[in-house]
């Protein structure tokens, strides 16, 4: 049995204006999910990225169990997380995105007092101890700095000794150190067999800990898979500036160049060989490439560039976001260098979307 | 990713013995609950301040306002209107607004969103909420009534039943709605205000500084429906026993339909976050 399964889940909210009123069976609201679907392994660490806005923390809001879903079903270690709570709940460790501590009981007090709210709690001291807030225990909530409420949150979060561990934005606030702390205490976590849901903005963070993953854009999951795969699906990025004297029309590549003044940037799917074409002609020709920078992708660029197919104007929400494979194929042509002879010419991606769009 | 297995239907045999551990309102989490809450109220001290000085001071005034009342032909003395007011006074000020404050305030530090993430039930977490404050009140109108009584030289109260009825239905009436009223209250400086509405009327219509019996009947009868004329009625006869039986039976139906109708509110209008 998969720990979390959301099945077609919507997530509508009343109209803010009339948020006091009632609202006609026509009203307005505004959809933050849109039918998401995904599921979520025992034992697995699982991430949901996405721009503010996408629609995260109300995803997984529904699966903490705080709202209701306008549409679709969700489980949580197979009950619904809203309706059969007490099942749920001694089962659950949340982390909400921000807040909901008193600010003037100490951090001892706050986990003394979920302690007690909690069956097979942890003594608070040791939970505090977890997070490395032991020596803040005497420091009232509202004298801690941002990254150290952020521990409280967890050591809160993991008083019950949770199956499933609901992380919303953990390390937003943490400094660096904060952050690898919880890293490690994440991954050792699963090591125990905890199931894990997180939200993060760092992108690193997902790639580094996730086991599967899924980027939400306005309010519906445009990506998904392990991160090797979701990057697996972007082209890599060879990017240089060119001599003043050299117009780019020279350049050998048959793949899609964008060109800024001096500087280009080629993404291909296929590195090495467009990079070696590259190489081979600028020593020919004596040319010195500036800057020169060869990346393989990335999640943060994979995530970069749906984010940015998002917020193109252009871009209805029923599209989502630029195609993944490579594209059709409309490469400048012929390889015009010298040498390279007859290789096959992958053409790539960005040259298929001018055409979708024109 | 379509990882879609077939839900196994909820009766399922339960894997975790946890699960099947939760059983009802649990006393450790109200206690848990109540005492962090006491602790929050004791350091509020402008809260604390209103809790504890405010209804003596009033029932002061009320003094001054009952020695130059005619009380002639209502069958009350200065005392039999004092001390029951000076309770009045408690509900309101101990009580009610206090508590408005409290449930406001912790919706709006999201304590009460983070509460519902954790085991603890939305009556739990509501009534452990309002304990310290409703603790605080009894102790209080305990020692006024007991004080005010030795001062004003009132007797033992002949129906001491009707005393406590009133206490306890007040305490709960009141909580009941404060928490309704934190639903339309959407800052914690209005907090300050929103209480105003029902207190005025206990003021003015539920015989708190002027006994209803002094009003024209048809405004008498309006008033004995509103929220806390009952429960200034019950506290009255615990010494006079102007009630007589059916009226003390309309008298306790009225503040049960006041306290349903409060909670029903709560039901549908209790917000557990803050408007964004």
């Amino acid at each position: 049995m998969d720990a979390i399964e959301v099945e077609g889940l919507k997530r509508r909210y009343a109209g803010r204006a009339t948020a006091g009123r009632r609202t006609g069976a026509t009203g307005q609201g505004f959809e933050a999910v849109r039918d998401v679907s995904f599921s979520v392994r025992e034992g697995e660490i699982f991430a949901l990225l996405g721009t503010n806005g996408a629609g995260k923390t109300s995803t997984v809001e529904v699966l903490e169990g705080l709202a209701r879903p306008s549409a679709g079903t969700v489980r949580v270690l197979g009950f619904d997380p809203y309706g059969e709570r007490g099942f749920v709940r001694p089962r659950t460790g949340v982390m909400l995105q921000e807040g909901g501590f008193p600010s003037e009981l100490t951090v001892a007090e706050t986990a003394t007092m979920w302690a007690g709210v909690t069956s097979e709690a942890r003594p608070p001291q040791e939970a505090l101890e977890i997070v490395g807030l032991g020596g803040r225990a005497g420091v009232r909530v509202k004298q801690l700095s941002g990254g150290e409420r952020r521990r409280l949150d967890l050591a809160l979060a993991l008083t019950g000794r949770p199956e499933v561990l609901f992380l919303d934005e953990p390390t937003t606030g943490m400094d660096p150190e904060g952050r690898r702390d919880t890293a490690e205490l994440v991954r050792n976590l699963r090591a125990e067999g905890t199931t894990v849901l997180l939200t993060t903005h760092y992108l690193e963070e997902a790639e580094q800990l996730a086991d599967r993953l899924a980027i939400m854009q306005a309010g519906r999951i445009v990506a998904s898979g392990t991160p090797e795969q979701v990057v697996a699906e972007r082209p890599s990025r060879i990017t240089f500036r060119l001599p003043r004297d050299v117009l780019p029309e020279r350049l050998p590549l048959n793949v899609p160049a964008a060109v800024d003044g001096r500087t280009v940037a080629v993404r291909t799917h296929e590195l090495q060989w467009a990079l070696t074409e590259l190489l081979v002609w600028a020593r020919e020709s004596g040319i010195v490439l500036e800057g020169l920078q060869a990346r393989s992708a990335s999640l943060e660029e994979a995530f970069l560039e749906i984010a940015e197919a998002g917020n193109r104007p252009e871009s209805g929400p029923d599209r989502p976001g630029p195609g993944t494979g490579p594209g059709t194929g409309t490469g400048t042509g012929a390889g015009v260098g010298k040498g390279t002879g007859t290789t096959t010419g992958a053409g790539t991606g960005a040259g298929a979307r001018t055409g979708v769009r024109a | 990713m379509s990882g879609t297995t077939t839900t196994a239907p909820a009766g399922k045999p339960v894997r975790n013995t946890r699960a099947a551990a939760w059983r009802g309102l649990s006393a450790r989490r109200v206690r848990a609950l109540a005492r962090a809450e006491l602790t929050l109220l004791v350091r509020n001290r402008s809260a604390l301040f209103i809790a504890l000085l405010l209804p003596t001071v009033m029932a002061f005034s009320l003094k001054s306002t009952a020695d130059q009342a005619d009380l002639s032909g209502t069958g009350l003395s200065v005392g039999t209107t004092v001390l029951p007011g000076a309770v009045g006074m408690v509900l309101l000020f101990a009580v009610y607004s206090n508590l408005v404050g409290v449930y406001v305030g912790r919706r709006e530090e999201l304590v009460l969103k983070r509460l519902r993430t954790g085991e603890a039930d939305d009556l739990e977490i509501l009534g452990a909420a309002a304990l310290p404050s409703v603790t605080i009140g009894i102790v209080q109108s305990v020692l006024l009534l007991t004080g005010g009584a030795v001062l004003l030289d009132v007797g033992a109260p002949p129906r001491p039943d009707l005393l406590a009825a009133g206490l306890l239905l007040g305490m709960l009436l009141m909580a009941t709605l404060a928490a309704a009223s934190s639903a339309f209250t959407r800052t914690t400086e209005l907090a300050q205000l929103t209480p105003m509405p029902l207190m005025l009327a206990t003021f003015a219509g539920s015989g708190l500084f002027i006994p209803l019996e002094i009003y024209p009947d048809r405004l008498a009868e309006f008033c004995r429906w509103l929220p806390m004329t009952p429960v200034m009625d019950l506290l009255r006869s615990g010494w006079t026993e102007q009630l007589s039986g059916p009226e003390t039976l309309r008298a306790l139906a009225v503040a049960v339909a006041w306290t349903a109708l409060g909670g029903y509110a709560v039901r549908k209008r209790f917000r557990w976050e803050p408007r964004r």
